[in-house]
């Protein structure tokens, strides 16, 4: 799928994890495309989700999500593993960069989410804010990483090297408008063939803005680790009554210490004397 | 009705731990050190400048070692200064983010280091007999907004915890209250057991263990209200479970002195037991646990989120 790509458009992925078959190619073309190294599988050894999670070194991550239930259930109501091959959202309301002290969160001509690993300090608020847990540290570099949709091959005019990789066009790149549209179809065509709980998520305004990398779910989003709308509200939500509680704190601790200088005799008198008594301090 | 909305957490832990919670320790007791002893200077008695000095030379060193391990907590310490200049090419210039507590808080400590390093050469001054650097309202106006900035800075770091999209932190609108009143009751509890070591100390004691004892019922009544907005927003388990819920109590234990005191000892004049054993839990077992459960709190707060 060819994709004149071209600066001051927007850009994103649509995944429909109703095609994914867990194949990991996304994972190995991020990887090779952007220097990745291999990171060790630690406990999970050679099970099907060895990658684990989403972190500095791992920008793509096929999630297989256990949905089978324990009972046992009638012919087509068993639900199988849920496959969802996850990334960074490039969210328009991006969390991450509303906390960023350092300015290293930007947000590219392509109306992406990149971040500067030259600016970077390392601080770890953006990783205390992403609602997804995309964003870590690279241990070898020192700084936060993630996937930054291909920024450099966006540059160079090529589309991301996992959406070029993905067999089933799972992953679809291209300018966001005609991924919208597109979902809508394919939606719509999901619905036709009985899975009725399919859904559609952060491809409108109602998830942080809208997200960049959005998705057609085979269930409700939290079965995804993904937040609910109702739930997507940038950490800033909590400035005011952070504040105001310290202001009251504040007034009431003013209140409360001079109280204790005007009162002191009442302790003064109260605890064990000193080896010189005290002066009557009260002033 | 809560006015954090309720959220479910998904987000990954940062990770801050050990130089973090020194910070969070030593920002609430310079900052309330800094606020008794400007309250001591000008509003106490006389005979309270002994004790103000101590807050004074309490609160520059804990604040630049404040500022030492946030720094060591970056993972390019040698970038520290990225939090106030902008590195971002073709974008040179100062930077603040408003919507983060930590770019506020980075600016705050700057300011309030140079209103520390200046009332600490002060009561130095002083000390030596020599003419007061800060004298009359300029001293007292000088003091006055470095108290200002010094109660911003024990109170705000709940805040930098609570605008995040963690489990516990972001659910609870009291934090940076609930640091503000345990910062004020260790710092007066330090200087409690600072007020040991030096003469004239003694007339202030009465106060420093009255306002130790409202800043500890000032604490309690915010830990009841955060537990109760974690109770709101269902993370009220992950906070108290084990083994945090023992830093929970730790953190508890620390407050039973100064609660022990106010229902005893406030209203009943004398005490039993011997005068040497009275004296070393009023001056140093006492504080000493106060600062424990300081420290406890923050630990609690701070480890039970981010497992
Ligand atoms: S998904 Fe996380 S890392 Fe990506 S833009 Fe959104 S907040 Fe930032
Ligand atoms: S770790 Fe880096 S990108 Fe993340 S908030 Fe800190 S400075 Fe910004």
């Amino acid at each position: 799928m060819a994709t004149n790509i071209v600066p001051g458009k927007a850009y994103g992925f649509f995944t429909d994890t109703s095609v994914c078959i867990g194949c990991k190619a996304c994972e190995v073309a991020c990887k090779e495309w952007n220097q990745l190294p291999a990171t060790d599988k630690g406990f999970l050894g050679e099970s099907l989700d060895n990658t684990g999670t989403l972190d500095g070194q791992n920008w793509r991550h096929v999630k297989f999500i256990d949905n089978v239930p324990d009972e046992t259930m009638g012919n087509g109501n068993g639900k199988p593993f849920l496959l969802m091959s996850d990334v960074c959202k490039h969210c328009t309301h991006a969390s991450c960069m509303d906390v960023c002290p350092t300015g290293a969160i930007i947000r590219t001509e392509f109306d992406t989410v990149f971040i500067q690993g030259s600016v970077c300090n390392g601080c770890r608020n953006c990783i205390a804010a992403c609602p997804y847990d995309v964003i870590d540290i690279d241990p070898e570099q020192d700084v936060a990483r993630k996937c930054t949709l291909c920024y450099d091959r966006l540059q160079g005019g090529m589309e991301p090297a996992c959406a070029k990789a993905c067999p089933t066009e799972s992953i679809q790149f291209g300018p966001l408008d005609e991924l919208r549209a597109k979902a809508e179809r394919r939606l719509a065509q999901v619905h036709a063939g009985g899975t009725s709980e399919a859904n559609l998520y952060g491809h409108d305004d109602k998830v942080y803005g809208g997200l960049h990398a959005f998705f057609l779910l085979m269930d409700k989003p939290e079965v995804y680790k993904l937040p609910r709308a109702e739930d997507a509200v940038l950490p800033q939500r909590n400035n005011l009554g952070g504040y105001l509680g310290v202001v009251g704190t504040a007034v009431v601790a003013v209140f409360g210490a001079i109280f204790a200088l005007r009162n002191r005799g009442s302790v003064a008198r109260a605890t064990p004397p000193p080896e010189a008594p005290p002066p009557e301090a009260t002033p | 009705m809560t006015i954090i909305a309720a959220t479910e957490h998904f987000a990954g832990p940062p990770e801050w731990t050990w130089y973090i919670l020194f910070y969070f320790f030593l920002a609430g007791v310079a900052g309330g050190s800094y606020f008794l002893a400007t309250l001591l200077r000008y509003w106490g008695a006389p005979a309270d400048e002994a004790v103000a000095r101590i807050g004074f030379y309490v609160a520059f060193p804990a604040t630049l070692l404040g500022l030492l391990l946030l720094t060591l907590d970056l993972k390019q310490p040698l970038r520290f200064w990225h939090m106030l200049f902008n590195t971002t090419p073709g974008q040179f210039g100062l930077n603040f983010n408003s919507s983060t507590p930590m770019s506020v808080g980075v600016w705050a400590l700057l300011v309030a280091s140079v209103f520390a390093a200046v009332s600490f050469l002060d009561a130095l001054a002083r000390d030596r007999r020599s003419r007061a650097l800060l004298d009359g309202a300029v001293g007292m106006a000088w003091s006055v907004v470095g108290s200002v900035v010094y109660l911003f800075i024990a109170g705000y770091t709940g805040v930098l915890l609570a605008v995040s999209n963690q489990p516990i932190w972001s659910d609870s609108w009291a934090l940076g209250g609930l640091f503000l009143a345990s910062g004020l009751s260790g710092a007066a509890a330090l200087l409690l057991l600072l007020s040991r070591y030096r003469s004239g100390a003694e007339s202030t004691r009465g106060m420093l263990e009255l306002s130790e004892r409202l800043f500890t019922v000032l604490e309690l009544v915010l830990l009841v209200i955060v537990l109760l907005t974690l109770i709101d927003d269902g993370t009220l388990g992950k906070a108290l479970s084990f083994p945090w819920v023992l830093l929970w109590l730790a953190a508890l234990v620390g407050m039973l002195p100064a609660l022990a005191g106010l229902t005893a000892r406030r209203f009943r004049v004398g005490s039993g037991g011997t005068l040497a054993a009275g004296r070393v839990q009023a001056l140093v077992l006492g504080p000493t646990l106060v600062l424990l459960g300081v420290l406890a709190l923050r630990a609690w707060v701070i480890f039970a989120a981010q497992h």
